[in-house]
């Protein structure tokens, strides 16, 4: 055939394998690094971003990894991940057990971040939302044992908006009164003042990612005792009020 | 026969400093940058912060890489304006400096690579996998498409421009194993593979090297011995050719937007052929006679001590 005798061809053959093997080289390393960028999206849950930080799966698209936001933190607060340290590689956050945010006034990390990622308009830093608080062990948190520990609740830089503490009846002496800390999401910041001040050797309180610790109702749902207060009387008149059954009567 | 050493000749006749001037020079230029951010974190002295991806001097100018900024574009975010003024000021200045001259003046990554090429041509490693030139320009592709597919900045995960400034300036030593992956790459798979196929930090700065002013001329084409001892140093060595032979016409002038003006083929000509200009220098050394050796080059015999 024609082609056998064509000198070119060996060339050409090398050039087209060439180029098809440099296509797929290329192909095989956006991949691969895909897959890790992939991989990475997904932040520990006691990694918090600082605040004015874009929801985390734009954060990733606009940090640059640059670090401005760490040197302008004066409490040290924030680091730059290492490489498989849990956190993208290179971007900040900060764990609220080693050194919480301080919350500033001025919000310097915010400000300085040149890619607007975080937020450098967020003005108040008490909208910022760096996650929520949660007491995670009731059994261990001493309030809710029914002492007065009452720390978390101290230190918290939004006290009484954030956390409260709510009197409860102590059911184990049945005579005293339960502190119970109550965080409020609404109002919480994340700072992670309280998880840093917890006394026990592991916090009872912890700042998780708002996605892990806040749920939401479905749109749908009414809540009947507040729509007779807002319509003024009963939704569904002359509804028969059966007696309430309790688990140790008898049928 | 022991191998020619490249440089040597050079060494030999002009003597150490001018057979070395651009690289001491550079060496020199790539720790300064370095000190600039170093002096915060280790005196208190406040320069330059941030990285090499995006950086903040005398808390008045931004500066911001190319690449990095595209491929936020990529994961479609728009950034703030001072990302914007920062890359704005990089163009800008590379626009008129070189391009490229990013990877051999300021580019923590250059005495990693440099190192490798060294090691190379002294243990005689052989020329090893061959990539096409063409291969930075899919990989910087491959690397916009996984930052667009994923909706983030992919490369800054492994980028070892960045990850070695991370390592000084913020402590995170785990970024040193990237490091150690492109050394031994260029060590023993693909002679100055990274710089000049893979690195799309490096491609950036490369498109914007097209229509730079800075360049390197071979102006004293004449000259030429054929020693090759450019071609051995210089880490793109493809660019030298056209230039230096004016096959068709072509000018003197290091037009490919590769040449990373690292002035690495100054330095070792003995006969002293190129020289930095700009891109719109024509002018090419007359041929002169051989001098004689008694005009100030040393005689031949000189020559055989190296
Ligand atoms: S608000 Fe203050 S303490 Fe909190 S991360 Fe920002 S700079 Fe640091
Ligand atoms: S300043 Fe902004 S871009 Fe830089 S590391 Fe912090 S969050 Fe990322
Ligand atoms: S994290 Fe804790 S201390 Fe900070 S605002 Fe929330 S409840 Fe208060
Ligand atoms: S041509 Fe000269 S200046 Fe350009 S990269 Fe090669 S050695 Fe360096």
């Amino acid at each position: 055939m024609a082609t056998d005798s064509d000198p070119k061809t060996p060339t050409r053959r090398r050039f087209v394998q060439g180029t098809l093997r440099t296509a797929v080289g290329a192909g095989a390393c956006g991949l691969g690094l895909g897959l890790f960028a992939a991989q990475s999206r997904s932040l520990p849950a006691d990694a918090l971003r600082p605040p004015g930080a874009l929801p985390e799966d734009r954060f990733l698209s606009a940090c640059v990894r640059c670090g401005l936001c760490v040197r302008a933190c004066p409490y040290d607060t924030l680091k730059l991940a290492d490489l498989g340290a849990g956190p993208a590689a290179g971007t900040p956050y900060y764990k609220a057990r080693n050194i919480p945010c301080e919350m500033c006034e001025d919000i310097p990390c915010a400000k300085a971040c040149p890619t607007g990622a975080l937020d450098k308009h967020i003005g108040d830093i008490a909208t910022a939302r760096m996650g929520v608080a949660v007491i995670v062990s009731r059994d261990t948190c001493l309030n809710l044992q029914g002492l007065r520990c009452d720390v978390c609740y101290r230190v918290c830089p939004v006290i009484d908006k954030a956390i409260t503490l709510e009197q409860t009846h102590n059911r184990r002496t049945g005579k005293h009164a339960v502190f119970e800390p109550v965080v409020r999401p609404d109002a919480c910041t994340g700072c992670g003042k309280c998880e840093k001040s917890c006394v026990l050797a592991e916090a009872a309180i912890k700042v998780l990612p708002i996605k892990i610790a806040v749920g939401h109702q479905d749109a749908h749902y009414r809540r009947g005792w507040e729509e007779k207060t807002k319509a003024g009387h009963e939704l569904v008149p002359g509804i028969i009020d059966l007696p309430d059954r309790l688990p140790e009567m008898k049928p | 026969m022991t191998a020619r050493i490249p440089g040597r000749d050079a060494w030999a006749q002009h003597g150490f400093f001018r057979a070395h001037k651009y690289l001491i020079v550079r060496r020199l230029t790539q720790l300064g940058v370095l000190a600039l951010f170093l002096t915060g974190p280790l005196a208190g002295i406040w320069i330059a912060k941030g990285t090499l991806s995006a950086s903040l001097t005398f808390d008045l100018l931004p500066l911001t890489d190319p690449f990095v900024l595209l491929q936020s574009l990529a994961a479609r975010h728009w950034p703030e304006t001072t990302a914007l003024t920062g890359v704005a000021i990089v163009i800008g200045f590379y626009l008129v400096f070189g391009g490229r001259t990013f990877c051999s003046w300021a580019c923590p990554v250059n005495p990693v690579t440099d190192l490798a090429a060294w090691l190379r041509r002294r243990l005689g490693v052989e020329k090893g996998f061959s990539m096409r030139r063409e291969a930075r320009w899919l990989v910087a592709l491959a690397v916009l498409a996984a930052s667009a597919a994923t909706g983030t900045i992919a490369w800054e995960l492994i980028n070892p421009v960045t990850l070695i400034y991370r390592v000084a300036l913020f402590g995170t030593l785990a970024g040193l194993a990237v490091v150690v992956a492109v050394f031994v790459f260029d060590l023993v798979v693909a002679r100055g593979g990274w710089c000049g196929h893979v690195c799309p930090v490096g491609t950036a700065y490369a498109l914007i090297g097209k229509a730079t002013l800075l360049r390197v001329s071979a102006r004293g084409r004449v000259r030429c011995d054929d020693c090759l001892d450019c071609f051995a140093v210089c880490p793109e060595n493809h660019v030298i050719a056209p230039a230096l032979r004016g096959r068709d016409g072509a000018g003197p002038v290091i037009a490919s937007a590769d040449c990373t003006v690292c002035g690495r083929c100054v330095d070792v000509c003995p006969e002293r052929v190129f020289s930095l200009t700009h891109r719109f220098d024509t002018r090419v050394d007359a041929a002169v006679p051989p001098p004689p050796s008694a005009a100030g080059r040393p005689a031949p015999a000189a020559l055989e001590k190296v």
